[in-house]
């Protein structure tokens, strides 16, 4: 987040720039691109019948002997301070071991701080956490109660009173942009950008668009609900949690209740959803706090109010999007500035501008992110953060420069796509954006859509096109360790501690493993979740299959080493060197000779060994700072606004990907509807209302915030040009959150082409069409 | 008076207080009918009570007594749920049980002609098995993953077929 970050990060760019490919160690396409067997097949889900039985473990499933149930008690008041707290009720209610409060919650510092790469880190919040009377937010935890049963917890915690001293809070963002702040760097890159003189460009441009954009706040609303079973014995604590990130949140409880690092274990084998949402926050640590003191097992679900309460999502913002274009509808000016909300206390910049920087070549550019400070939950990542708002205001803007241009706006975007990165001049490793666009229009049938707005109806429903472009960067995280087990029965085991929240990582892994080793899928277990096994990073960023991908390929490897090394003198590939053989055909095999070959059993049958395990780390991601890595879609809308109601239907939806190798077709069609399941959302009906004079967030229900039901989804699209990128293991890039960014963008512009009315606040109610 | 659940009979809880749903999730340890709200917005607590789809987290267990309870467990094995496998209708897998206990009732609900808000013609005695008549059906089950055309898509293939 410093200057020093931003000069270190332009150098190694640059030395790299230098290094020829075959000197680093992902120098070489991955020679498993042209070997898939397993690998592109659409097999189901290995975990389906689990999931569809009920029979999968999620966290508040855990029963401990002598397990007690916690209820959070949440501030009522923004700031100020708790003046009186009476637990006395509360602690004679039936079946209540404890009432929690800053009085007595064991003195604990401040969380480690979530960052993409720190194994030791998971934090979303700076803020103490009931260490002393002072509020913060509204909604913050102010008490626990913890009793026997659920019921009686929740029914004690009725009985708490408090009364608090009010203080003026910071709540509204108008009046806080007076004194925003302005970031050195945003995640890994400079924040402010400025090439040539964007503000003169425009004005001087033939064709020009000024526009200001508006997004909610918005929650993840994961279904199921956060939740912690956490148990002491003696200084050996157990956690039960539902997160993205295991390892990072046993070494942050570590540090933060004084004990040894391979004392905590954390469990998360199946995680409900997860979004962003489900990194550290307050509840673990109160819950992990509670079980100490209560000296049992504690069980804490938090209420959906709850989540809404002191888990952070989407951070509100204010885009200012400008284009001049030439005559052609070249960009001579891409001005993209704004605002959005992250308090001292929280980490998260909501990189609405990232996505801007790739996606299009212009003369001038001029970017930069501010940030305002309110007395808020910390905002936090939600399933494409940045982009997803950042993509919905800067192709609304292409749209309405188009629409100015008179200009068919795939035509538009296609005449500035770049061919190298627009502002580094670093190559991209695969970029297919045109063919996105060209192969997607033709599948939806663009040339139908009517240029002029408003001129297609059917009684009362006004019909409109629209489309908008996405993008995601490519990200792997260094320290994805991965422990492989070949057994002399000829199956084999990775396990790993990281993560399924539904993204299909045992499922794919398995089929990676199966083209890896050159064994049938039948015979590969993979196991995840759980803190005791090698060490994985969080999930987040789209990262966690090609971390994987990439761990797993290191431990092949070394397998291969060791079992050449096992294979002794009397092998069919005795003599030859590692670099000579490749692991196929449930075996070594000579590359030069495929006659030669020793199988698996053979060589643990020779060597005495019942199994063999190995355990590596993926390479470090040098890729990343050599080549520009981005994934693109093209979003495709079809909807009907209703001319008497405002209602907007949307009909069809189309998502044309360029994203490498897909590695499952089932299971990533799947994630890319999701991901634009959840922009459609974005664009229609989801809202985290906030109260302004007060604070607080006025719908945390899921009957008030509307997460899109069947009837709003329609049958979905998908398609990808399936072009593996050279750079990356198995040729692929993550996926998990490339479905979103575009889609609120094709809808208001679809919205526009049915009614000529141009929405450029989020959600498009119906409030705003009539 | 008892509570049948998956044929067992059962006695209501003590406290009165207890949701059928924390009844079946932490008494009876039947943890296949899951929690997202404890408001009656999610459908993730689906259960069916004498054949009828209930939202469990807005029931007392004490209305159950003297009715019959399945849950997820007590359809096991079911069609419908080798066809959301087979269609991908789940990612993370949470609400997948609800939307399963919901569909098994809806099919019903549907055989036997009750119209819905996307029912064309209301006097009609049967109802037509459409993609939109099941995503409206099926409304009341929330999906944040986005499994939505595979659900869908399932349940039409189950609906379908003859092998409900």
């Amino acid at each position: 987040m410093s200057r020093v970050q931003n000069a270190a990060i332009s150098s190694v760019r640059t030395v790299l720039g230098w290094v020829p490919d075959r000197w680093l160690p992902s120098g070489s396409p991955d020679p498993l691109i042209a070997r898939q067997q397993e690998i592109g097949r659409p097999t189901s889900r290995v975990d389906g019948p689990l999931k569809a039985s009920g029979r999968a473990p999620f966290v508040t499933e855990t029963v401990l002997a002598g397990q007690t149930y916690a209820t959070l008690i949440h501030s009522t008041i923004t700031r100020g301070r708790i003046l009186r707290l009476d637990s006395t009720a509360a602690e004679a209610a039936p079946g209540v071991l404890l009432v929690m409060t800053y009085r007595n919650m064991p003195r604990l510092g401040i969380v480690p701080m979530a960052s993409l790469t720190n194994l030791g880190a998971a934090g979303n919040s700076a803020l103490p956490i009931m260490q002393d009377p002072e509020v913060r937010y509204n909604g913050q935890v102010v008490a626990a109660v913890v009793a026997e049963t659920q019921e009686q917890a929740d029914h004690a915690a009725t009985l708490v009173e408090i009364d608090y001293a009010q203080e003026p809070a910071a709540t509204r963002f108008e009046d806080a942009k007076a004194g925003a702040r302005t970031l050195t760097s945003i995640l890994i890159e400079r924040n402010h950008v400025s090439v040539g003189d964007a503000e003169r460009e425009l004005r001087s441009a033939v064709h020009a668009v000024d526009n200001v954009y508006r997004t909610p706040r918005h929650n993840h609303n994961a279904i199921e609900l956060h939740g912690v079973v956490a148990a002491w014995d003696g200084d050996a604590l157990l956690v039960h949690d539902s997160t993205q990130a295991i390892v990072p949140t046993a070494n942050a409880l570590a540090s933060l209740f004084g004990v040894a690092k391979e004392k905590v274990r954390v469990i998360s084998p199946y995680v409900g959803g997860g979004f962003g949402g489900k990194m550290m926050w307050d509840h673990q640590v109160v819950t992990v706090a509670a079980a100490r003191l209560a000296g049992r097992p504690v069980r804490l679900r938090l209420t959906r109010e709850g989540v809404y309460r002191i888990i952070g999502g989407r951070s509100p913002a204010e885009q200012r999007v400008a284009i001049g274009a030439d005559a052609d509808g070249r960009f001579a000016a891409m001005i993209h500035t704004g605002y959005s909300v992250m308090p001292p206390y929280g980490r998260f910049p909501e990189q609405y501008t990232l996505g801007t920087r790739a996606a299009y070549r212009s003369k001038s550019f001029e970017i930069i992110q501010r940030h305002v400070d309110l007395d808020i939950v910390p905002n936090t990542f939600m399933r494409t953060p940045g982009e997803t708002i950042g993509a919905f205001a800067v192709e609304s803007a292409v749209d309405e420069l188009a629409h100015v241009m008179d200009l068919d706006p795939v035509e538009l975007r296609l005449r500035n796509l770049p061919d190298r990165h627009p502002l580094s001049g670093q190559p991209f490793s695969q970029h297919a954006v045109h063919q996105a666009w060209t192969d997607g229009a033709e599948r939806f049938g663009w040339s139908r859509r009517q240029a002029k707005p408003g001129t297609v109806r059917d009684g009362e429903w006004l019909t409109g096109l629209g489309c908008g472009a996405g993008s995601f960067p490519y990200a792997r995280m260094p320290g994805a360790n991965v422990r492989l087990t070949l057994r002399r029965d000829g199956s084999a085991e990775v396990s790993t501690a990281a993560h399924e929240m539904g993204m299909g990582t045992a499922t794919v892994q398995a089929q990676h493993a199966a083209d890896r080793l050159g064994l049938p899928l039948e015979q590969i277990t993979v196991t995840l979740g759980d803190s005791a096994l090698v060490a994985a990073p969080i999930a987040g960023g789209s990262s966690q299959t090609v971390s994987l991908v990439a761990g797993l390929s290191a431990a092949a490897d070394d397998l291969r080493d060791e079992l050449l090394r096992l294979a002794g003198p009397d092998s069919p590939i005795a003599g030859l060197k590692a670099a000579e053989v490749r692991l196929a055909d449930g075996g070594l095999v000579s590359v030069a000779d495929p006659a030669r070959h020793d199988g698996y059993r053979e060589i643990l049958a020779r060597a005495g060994r019942d199994e063999v395990t190995v355990t590596a780390a993926g390479s470090p991601p040098l890729e990343m700072l050599k080549y520009s890595m981005h994934s693109s879609s093209a979003i495709f809308c079809e909807l009907r606004v209703s001319a008497v109601t405002g209602e907007v239907r949307v009909d069809r939806l189309l998502g044309s990907f360029d994203c490498g190798t897909i590695l499952n077709p089932k299971t990533a069609a799947g994630q890319l509807r999701g991901g634009m399941i959840m922009g459609l959302g974005s664009a229609l009906t989801e809202e985290t209302l906030f109260d302004e004079r007060t604070g607080r967030i006025m719908n945390p229900s899921l009957a008030d915030y509307h997460i899109p039901a069947h009837l709003d989804v329609p049958p979905i699209e998908v398609m990808w040009t399936g072009i593996p990128d050279p750079r990356t293991p198995m040729g692929a890039r993550g996926i998990g959150e490339l479905g979103t960014p575009g889609v609120a963008a094709a809808i208001a512009n679809a919205v526009f082409n049915a009614t000529g009315k141009r929405v450029r606040e989020l959600p498009i109610t119906l409030d705003k069409l009539l | 008076m008892d509570i049948t659940v998956n044929g067992t009979a059962v006695a209501p809880p003590d406290d009165a207080r207890v949701s059928l749903l924390d009844m079946l999730r932490d008494h009876l340890h039947l943890t296949g009918t899951k929690v997202g709200c404890n408001q009656g917005a999610c459908g993730a607590c689906t259960v069916l009570i004498d054949g009828r789809r209930v939202l469990s987290c807005l029931t007392l267990a004490a209305q159950a007594a003297g009715r019959e309870v399945t849950t997820i467990e007590g359809l096991d094995p079911h069609p419908l749920q080798a066809a959301f496998v087979e269609r991908d209708g789940l990612q993370c897998g949470y609400c997948t049980p609800g939307q399963i206990c919901a569909a098994a009732a809806m099919i019903d609900e549907v055989r036997a002609g009750v119209p819905s808000y996307v029912t064309a013609d209301l006097s009609a005695e049967s109802v037509p098995f459409s993609r939109d008549e099941v995503r409206e059906r099926m409304s009341g089950n929330l999906c944040r993953c986005g499994a939505h055309n595979g659900i869908v898509d399932a349940i039409l293939e189950v609906a379908d077929g003859s092998t409900v």
